[in-house]
């Protein structure tokens, strides 16, 4: 399965950080479902899952998903569906199937930082917030948009806004990779709107937010000719490319259709 | 590295390697009711338990399991069975090689949904491919057993 001279279990996040720190080809197992499709040679694997990070916890400004808690919890947890309706739930459960998603874990989705990640668009779109062992926390765009973090991601924060969200993706069958992926959200302080899998990593759509945003503001109405704006200027403003999946003009006609359909149902 | 684990409820031994996935340390040791089909994790015939829940036994490290419960087909018994004929019963049943596979996820998702739809079957069963037939067979034997099962 993997190309492993030898395997640790550490009981604590200190012990995982020395093992990790102690040489560049030890690496950190989370569900290994993606780690298993590649050929890296890997010195220790360190195994996070005997260290309580299998954990969705409320706390009181933001809910705390745990790196090591799989996808299928992801998807079924009430207390995600409480907060945040079926964005996270809609989000995940195309993914292959309830086996494979039972062993596919969140943290090693974000960590990954992969183009055709589900559940980062889906995270992006709530504001979430990863906590880095050494780094400390910061927003997922931050975390996104950097060079590669030498570090242990342990979890991830959602914060407890009042929120609508919805989440969509196309996909040429049920449990494909996706071909492109829209997460759009009104939170108490504005929209968000994600666009993932373009096939690059999900990105904001900062421009589409500030125009949206800035209308919420003013309190004027939020047009059917607004959204389609809104829709044009987020497909305008991010980078599309092509790859076996779906060509670049074809993603950003979608990303048109996905982000107008997600501006009309939360606003 | 040697890992202690149960499986079918029976405690074992096994020797494995760090990189070494579950359904080889399984097969290796007997268990060969436990198939590899895709090995990349997308077709669902190396489903296996692991304290219940199913998971790819071909996409999880052998040393995960250690101290776990894994359940292959011949650890649910009678349920397998009668989930069994009725897939031979609807045609469902041509190479048989996804069989085990099917069967393992249907009676799972049998613990964990009550009064699955046909949309919620389909969907629980997402992760299970079958090369044979178009499913038709398999979902109405399903649904025939659901409803048997009550």
């Amino acid at each position: 399965m993997l190309n492993m001279r030898d395997y640790a279990a550490p009981e604590t996040l200190q012990e995982a950080w020395d093992i990790y720190n102690s040489s560049p080809s030890n690496t950190i197992l989370g569900g290994c479902a993606y780690l298993r499709l590649g050929e890296k040679r890997i010195g220790t694997g360190i195994d996070l899952s005997g260290l309580g990070l299998d954990h969705i916890e409320a706390h009181k400004s933001y809910i705390q998903i745990g790196a090591m808690t799989t996808l299928r919890e992801l998807e079924i947890n009430p207390l995600l569906k409480t907060h945040f309706g079926d964005l996270l739930s809609d989000s995940v459960k195309n993914i292959v199937g309830v086996s494979f998603r039972n062993g596919a874990t969140v943290g090693g989705s974000v960590f990954g930082r992969y183009g055709f990640s589900d559940v980062i668009t889906a995270l992006l779109a709530l504001g979430a917030d990863v906590v880095l062992y050494k780094g400390g926390q910061m927003t997922l765009e931050r975390f996104l948009n950097e060079p590669p973090h030498y570090d242990i991601l342990t979890s991830i924060r959602v914060p407890k806004l009042e929120s609508k969200g919805v989440y969509q993706a196309f996909r040429h069958s049920t449990g494909d990779y996706p071909i492109l992926t829209a997460g759009v959200c009104k939170l108490e302080n504005g929209v968000r709107i994600s666009v993932g899998a373009r096939p690059m990593r999900a990105g904001l759509a900062l421009k589409a937010m500030d125009y949206v945003n800035v209308l919420l503001a003013s309190g004027k109405a939020i047009t059917e000719t607004a959204i389609e704006a809104a829709a044009d200027m987020a497909s305008q403003e991010l980078v599309f490319g092509t790859n076996m999946r779906a060509g670049a003009d074809y993603r950003k006609h979608l990303c048109k259709v996905l982000v107008a359909r997600g501006l009309e149902e939360v606003l | 590295m040697e890992i202690k684990l149960h499986v079918n409820n029976v405690e074992v031994t096994m020797q494995t390697e760090a990189g070494e996935n579950l359904v080889t340390a399984l097969r290796r040791h007997g268990y060969t009711e436990v198939r590899t089909g895709c090995d990349t994790g997308s077709c669902g015939l190396c489903t296996v338990w692991i304290d219940g829940k199913p998971a790819l036994s071909c996409s999880t490290l052998a040393m995960r399991a250690s101290g776990k419960n894994v359940t292959t087909i011949k650890g649910i018994g009678a349920e397998a069975e009668s989930l069994a004929k009725a897939l031979v019963s609807e045609g469902a049943d041509q190479c048989g090689y996804c069989s085990p596979g099917f069967i393992l996820t249907v009676v799972a998702m049998r613990r964990e949904l009550e009064s699955p739809t046909i949309d919620d079957i389909k969907h629980y069963l997402n992760g299970n491919l079958c090369r044979c037939t178009g499913y038709e067979g398999q979902l109405r034997a399903i649904q025939k057993w659901l409803v048997a099962s009550l």
